[in-house]
């Protein structure tokens, strides 16, 4: 027994003590941010492995915000990000002596979303999503034909993601001109999943998240058109990445600082496979490519911000 | 006669209350056990085991997030269990009894109350900033110790309490001084207990996720920890971030990483009940 204790207690104490900091920096990446973007980012640290397998790249997800306030501390190379920068988080990274490039890797489309057996709804409108969701609807609009008055009298049950979620910012964004601003009595899960489950049960249910969760439950789901002015239009590879999908689809980002660039040139190459890469690995995670233009001119953007800080 | 009829029925009827409130809470247990099992069971080889994560669904592995949970679990019991049981051996048989011991006695209990991720926070300032450990196995292992601290001293002192006066005045009446009483009287009369509480609080950290998320831990790590101060990854973050993919995929594998993780806390259940049965009958 006084073994066991004095052993143990000693251990504790070479734990506490032998262990000096150990520089972290090295030649690893670190990346952390939005876990919507995450997949992505997993998919090219998975691959690039195989290209060099001495580079430890790790990858946290604390949301876009957490990954900002990291990427403005200088304590990761890299921020994943379901939405660009904002004022106070630059400003931030400015008083830090942060600078930094932001690049375009991917488009999201966020699909609205019904019960395969609702017969009334292909398509809906800008204005009548606003109707459903703004704060005001709260309480008020509470049945179909409130919406449409062709639509069924019945009970209209609502799905979408929490406000701690990046796609709840943006789908608000879009539809009710203010991120955030939304009616608060809908059944919210930040796990898209459960809202997969939500409608797919639901005849009355309509929803709205991850255009790659309905890619995967497209049995379960009706895919319902949003028309943002210029007709019907559903989401799809080719809707999202031309933008003819407005204003359902959105860009995600990385962001890279530029003293990472002076430092270690590792991340130099990661960001350039990434670049090159990620177009043929989007697929396997759901996500849309831009268009080749649109990856020629991150790529270039980027070669320019990587020379003009090495001449520095 | 009426009367007691009634007594009688009475008891019958809280008897089958008893009986279906037991129940209910194994079948659903056995429910949610039996769903995972069956979404999970097939998807567990070798190769799960020891594979890094990946896009694909089919090739990932839990090697990393286990390896991290491992980690994480020896270094909290490295750190908890000396403090802990040294503070309820103090508490229990050196404190005088007052107001200062009964309001340290109410707080531990209040601390063992305190939602996690509470510590994570303190855990994020203290280890990772101030202590500069980094988002780092140690500073996730002391988190964790503080988080189960508490309840290692909680139950340390009662099985520290259980030991029978009689010892104690036996010790003391051939010569003993306090600290050998304690040493070679209580700790061994006590040890089971201590453990059977060590464990299961054990069991508890190895589950966590908040607090380790809040001190910085990662989601993806292509390494297993050489150090203390390694980056890490824990089965609890992999399985959440596996649950919430779209691809189905991905549910069996958290399926299958909680039947790990389920094995390791069984496990150490078992060590814990073994532990406490065989130092029970050396008293005896």
């Amino acid at each position: 027994m006084k073994k066991i204790l004095f052993t143990s207690a000693m251990a504790f104490l070479m734990f506490a003590c032998g262990n000096n900091k150990k520089d972290s920096s090295g030649s690893g990446i670190s990346i952390d941010g939005s876990s919507t973007v995450y997949p992505v980012t997993e998919a090219i640290a998975e691959e690039y492995r195989n290209e060099d397998s001495e580079v430890d790249v790790t990858i946290g997800v604390s949301g876009t915000g957490g990954g900002f306030q990291k990427f403005g501390r200088g304590d990761i190379d890299i921020a994943n990000a379901s939405r660009s920068i904002k004022e106070d988080e630059k400003a931030i990274a400015a008083e830090n002596n942060i600078k930094f490039i932001e690049l375009e890797v991917a488009y999201d489309g966020l699909a609205v979303i019904a019960h395969p057996e609702n017969d009334w709804l292909d398509c809906i409108t800008v204005e009548e999503l606003k109707t459903i969701w703004e704060p005001a609807a709260q309480g008020k609009i509470k049945r179909w034909n409130q919406i449409r008055s062709e639509w069924p009298d019945e009970e209209i049950h609502l799905y979408g993601p929490g406000v701690a979620s990046g796609t709840f910012d943006y789908f608000t964004e879009a539809i009710n001109g203010k991120s955030g601003s939304s009616r608060g009595d809908y059944t919210a899960s930040e796990d898209d999943n459960v809202l997969v489950q939500g409608v797919s049960g639901d005849k009355y249910g309509l929803g709205f998240f991850g255009l790659a969760y309905y890619a995967e439950n497209s049995n379960k789901l009706k895919l319902v058109g949003v028309d943002g002015g210029e007709g019907c239009v559903e989401p799809t590879a080719e809707t999202v990445s031309n933008g003819s999908y407005a204003p359902l689809s959105r860009p995600l980002f990385v962001y890279v600082n530029s003293s990472s660039i002076q430092n270690n040139p590792k991340v130099i190459d990661f960001m350039e496979f990434y670049l090159e890469e990620v177009p043929s690995l989007l697929k396997d995670v759901g996500y849309v490519p831009l268009t080749e233009e649109e990856y020629k001119r991150e790529r270039k953007k980027f070669s320019n911000f990587v020379e003009q800080n090495k001449a520095e | 006669m009426n009367n007691i009829k009634a007594n009688r029925l009475k008891d019958q009827i809280f008897k089958f209350w008893g009986i279906a409130c037991t129940l209910l809470g194994l079948v659903l247990l056995a429910i949610f056990i039996g769903s995972i099992l069956i979404d999970g069971l097939q998807r567990i080889d070798w190769d799960f085991i020891t594979s890094l994560p990946s896009r694909k669904a089919e090739r990932a592995g839990i090697y990393t997030a286990l390896m991290g949970s491992v980690w994480v679990l020896v270094l909290t019991t490295i750190i908890a269990l000396p403090l802990g049981i040294a503070a309820a051996i103090y508490l229990e048989e050196y404190a005088r009894k007052g107001k200062l011991s009964s309001l340290l006695e109410v707080n531990i209990s209040n601390l063992a109350g305190v939602p996690s991720i509470i510590y994570g926070l303190l855990g994020l300032e203290i280890f990772v900033r101030i202590l500069e450990m980094g988002s780092s196995v140690l500073a996730g292992s002391f988190t964790l110790a503080l988080l189960i601290l508490p309840i290692v001293i909680v139950s340390t002192r009662e099985a520290i309490k259980a030991v029978p006066q009689s010892v104690r005045d036996g010790s003391f009446a051939l010569g003993a001084s306090k600290w050998q009483t304690v040493a070679r009287q209580l700790l061994p009369a006590s040890f089971g207990g201590i453990l059977t509480g060590v464990i299961l609080a054990l069991s508890r950290a190895v589950g966590e996720t908040a607090p380790l998320i809040v001190i910085g831990a990662l989601t993806y790590v292509p390494f297993a920890p050489e150090s203390p101060m390694d980056e890490f990854s824990v089965l609890p973050i992999q399985i959440f971030n596996w649950i919430s993919r779209p691809q189905e995929g991905f549910e069996v594998n958290a399926a299958a990483a909680i039947i790990i993780l389920l094995l390791i806390t069984f496990l150490m259940n078992g060590i814990a009940v073994f532990f406490r049965n065989k130092w029970q009958k050396k008293l005896g």
